[in-house]
């Protein structure tokens, strides 16, 4: 064991960690595309790239036991990620299937959007009564900032897929982390925004994602130090419920983990189906100090 | 005015905390958030009693975005309506920071703050009492039907109930949570209805909100949501009516009706400009679009607005 994976696993002895409840299973993420990305991005928390294939993409059969699962819990939402979402051949009728039992949101990097597949993506949306939201990923406002972390060419690709998109009538959240520092100011944002106009979008919606030091950020900045832990914490019913983990959970090719964050860590593999992850987990981990502290959740 | 119990019996308190058993009825109008809308307040109560319901109740947000807000507490208070609290009564009651409307992007926190600094600020002291003093929900039956009214959700405050983005096993789990047939919300300003089988298991509701002023007939026994919509301020759609809905139980099923409120709109604005409310605020009540807020929506919701 890595002397970083043996300290993070120190709380056997004499410190105590807080176990998050499992208050209902609102979200149900699926890890898609496994660990297979067509991109290979700097701060990717998953060190997702083309030939990462520590998670297995999930085909649309297993996707579907889990669907029916997640419905009879009473499954409010459902969150699609990878790696590369498109990279799966089965995306469009994995959505299909999703968005007849309740709204979708897809995180992709965008790249393989193209004319066509925006089309499928609006049929899919004007097919359902529940939304469809499509999340992409943008890591700067010029090819020199988000080229830097996101591999060369790819600013181009980007915007071409917000056009595709805006052309068929979609209207995709566009989340820029906090690696793209110009974003979190107010006159960044502004710019921002009407670049994003300039491509299409009347309606520019915009949200400004926390980094997590996970994975190839880790490398990129720095690692999580080992006083940003949750030990001792005591967390009040309200910081509880915030987290993710407190109300989702992650399905992969593998088994049911407790959060999205977490698919690297064995411990944090729950179950194989969703019923039986229903219950607490102890936030051990680092990232849960993030999470904690930064108000990380899905509707951030 | 309306027939209506002014004491409301509490609930064995073991039950669920902060309800109120609200009597038995046959046609009831729910009023959403208020907003400090008290012209369309007013205008609702008349409509109202002219569509002869048996009671009116209130769903919180009595403050917020418009000008004045004592003026809408004291037409409710004035009026007997029995009111249940929104986020923003537990927030000016507790004498919180924000208005805990849950609202996640800088510009509508922005916007949240002014209108909330400002509505803090105009109400009179005893009005935020009163608001400390109010249930959280209330039951009632409607012909067979028990309902339950919640703010937002029965187990959040400010959860937002969206047609678009609420799935029918979630509904269902809330129904059976919160042992009710219909449940009864507000807190997103938009208004829309659902139906579900009569038991669980069966296929989806048809999923597709109930369009303005329709009337919805299903066979009973009914299960499902009726957000009721806004009265302060106009549904995203063009239009510069508001909103409330009148439900009741008949005998072929329970019947919903969303009723457009017609109201010195104008007038409303021009106050709103002399509080120095932002122009943004103005511009939705003259246009009926909405202006601020807007990040929180999903997809289909925001576009189906201007902005
Ligand atoms: S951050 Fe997203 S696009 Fe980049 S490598 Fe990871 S999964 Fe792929
Ligand atoms: S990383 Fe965040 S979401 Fe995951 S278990 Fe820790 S606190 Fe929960
Ligand atoms: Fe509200």
């Amino acid at each position: 064991m890595p002397l970083d994976e043996a300290s993070r696993l120190s709380g056997t002895t004499n410190i105590v960690f807080p176990d998050v409840p499992m208050l209902g299973l609102d979200t149900v993420w699926f890890q898609v595309a496994g660990s297979v990305c067509n991109l290979a991005c700097t701060h990717c928390f998953i060190s997702c790239s083309p030939d990462n294939h520590t998670h297995a993409m999930m085909d649309a059969a297993a996707v579907e036991i889990y669907l029916r699962e997640s419905e009879s819990l009473g499954v409010r939402e459902f969150y699609f990620t990878g790696g590369e979402p498109f990279l799966n051949p089965e995306m469009i009728p994995i959505l299909r299937a999703a968005l007849r039992r309740g709204p979708a949101t897809v995180l992709t990097n965008g790249t393989l959007i193209t004319a066509r597949r925006a089309a499928d993506l609006k049929a899919l949306s004007e097919d359902s009564a529940y939304s469809l939201d499509i999340r992409l990923s943008l890591d700067g406002f010029d090819a020199a900032a988000n080229d830097a972390i996101r591999g060369p060419g790819t600013f181009v690709r980007i915007l071409e897929a917000i056009g595709h998109l805006a052309a068929a009538g979609l209207n995709p959240v566009i989340t820029v982390t906090e690696a793209c520092e110009e974003a979190v100011g107010s006159a960044g944002r502004a710019r921002l925004l009407g670049r994003l106009r300039d491509l299409g979008l009347d309606r520019p919606r915009l949200k400004v994602m926390p980094l997590l030091l996970l994975g190839a950020e880790a490398g990129r900045t720095r690692a999580y130090g080992k006083e940003e832990t949750l030990a001792g914490t005591e967390l009040t019913e309200a910081d509880a419920a915030s987290l993710q983990c407190a109300s989702g959970r992650m399905v992969t090719a593998e088994g049911v983990y407790v959060c999205p964050i977490l698919i690297d860590f064995p411990e944090a593999r729950m179950g194989s189906t969703l019923a039986e992850t229903l219950r607490p987990f102890p936030l051990r981990h680092r990232a849960c100090h993030t999470c904690h502290v930064q108000g990380l959740n899905c509707r951030t | 005015m309306l027939p209506q119990d002014p004491s409301p019996s509490p609930l064995p308190a073991s039950a669920f905390p902060r309800e109120l058993f609200a009597g038995a009825y046959r046609r009831v109008a729910f009023f959403g958030g208020i907003y400090s809308n008290y012209l369309a307040l007013d205008r609702a109560l008349d409509l109202a009693r002219s569509l002869k319901v048996d009671a009116v109740f209130a769903l919180g947000d009595f403050g917020a975005f418009g000008p004045h807000p004592d003026r809408a507490v004291e037409i409710l208070r004035g009026n007997g309506i029995v009111s249940i609290q929104g986020n923003y009564e537990e927030a000016l009651s507790d004498a919180a920071e924000d208005c805990r409307c849950g609202y996640v992007d800088p510009r509508d926190n922005h916007y949240a703050r002014l209108s909330f600094d400002y509505t803090a600020a105009k109400t009179a002291a005893p009005h935020k009492a009163w608001m400390g003093t109010l249930p959280r929900h209330l039951r009632m039956t409607l012909g067979d039907r028990r309902v339950l009214c919640c703010h937002g959700s029965p187990r959040r405050i400010n959860e937002f109930l969206w047609a678009s983005a609420t799935s029918d096993a979630f509904l269902r789990k809330l129904l059976d949570d919160y042992q009710t047939d219909l449940l009864i919300c507000t807190h997103t300003g938009l208004h829309w209805s659902r139906f579900l089988e009569p038991a669980s298991g069966g296929s989806a509701g048809d999923g597709r909100p109930a369009g303005n002023g329709l009337l919805a007939r299903h066979g009973r026994p009914a299960r499902g949501i009726i957000n009721v919509g806004a009265l302060g301020r106009p549904a995203n759609n063009g239009r510069t009516d508001v909103w409330f809905a009148i439900v009741e139980a008949g005998d072929d099923g329970t019947r919903i009706e969303f009723v457009p409120v017609a109201y010195d709109h104008a007038r409303l604005a021009a106050e709103m400009e002399r509080e120095g409310l932002p122009p943004e605020f103005r511009e939705t009540i003259l246009t009926g679009w909405w202006t601020t807020c807007l990040e929180i929506l999903p997809a289909k919701e925001r576009a189906s607005g201007r902005y």
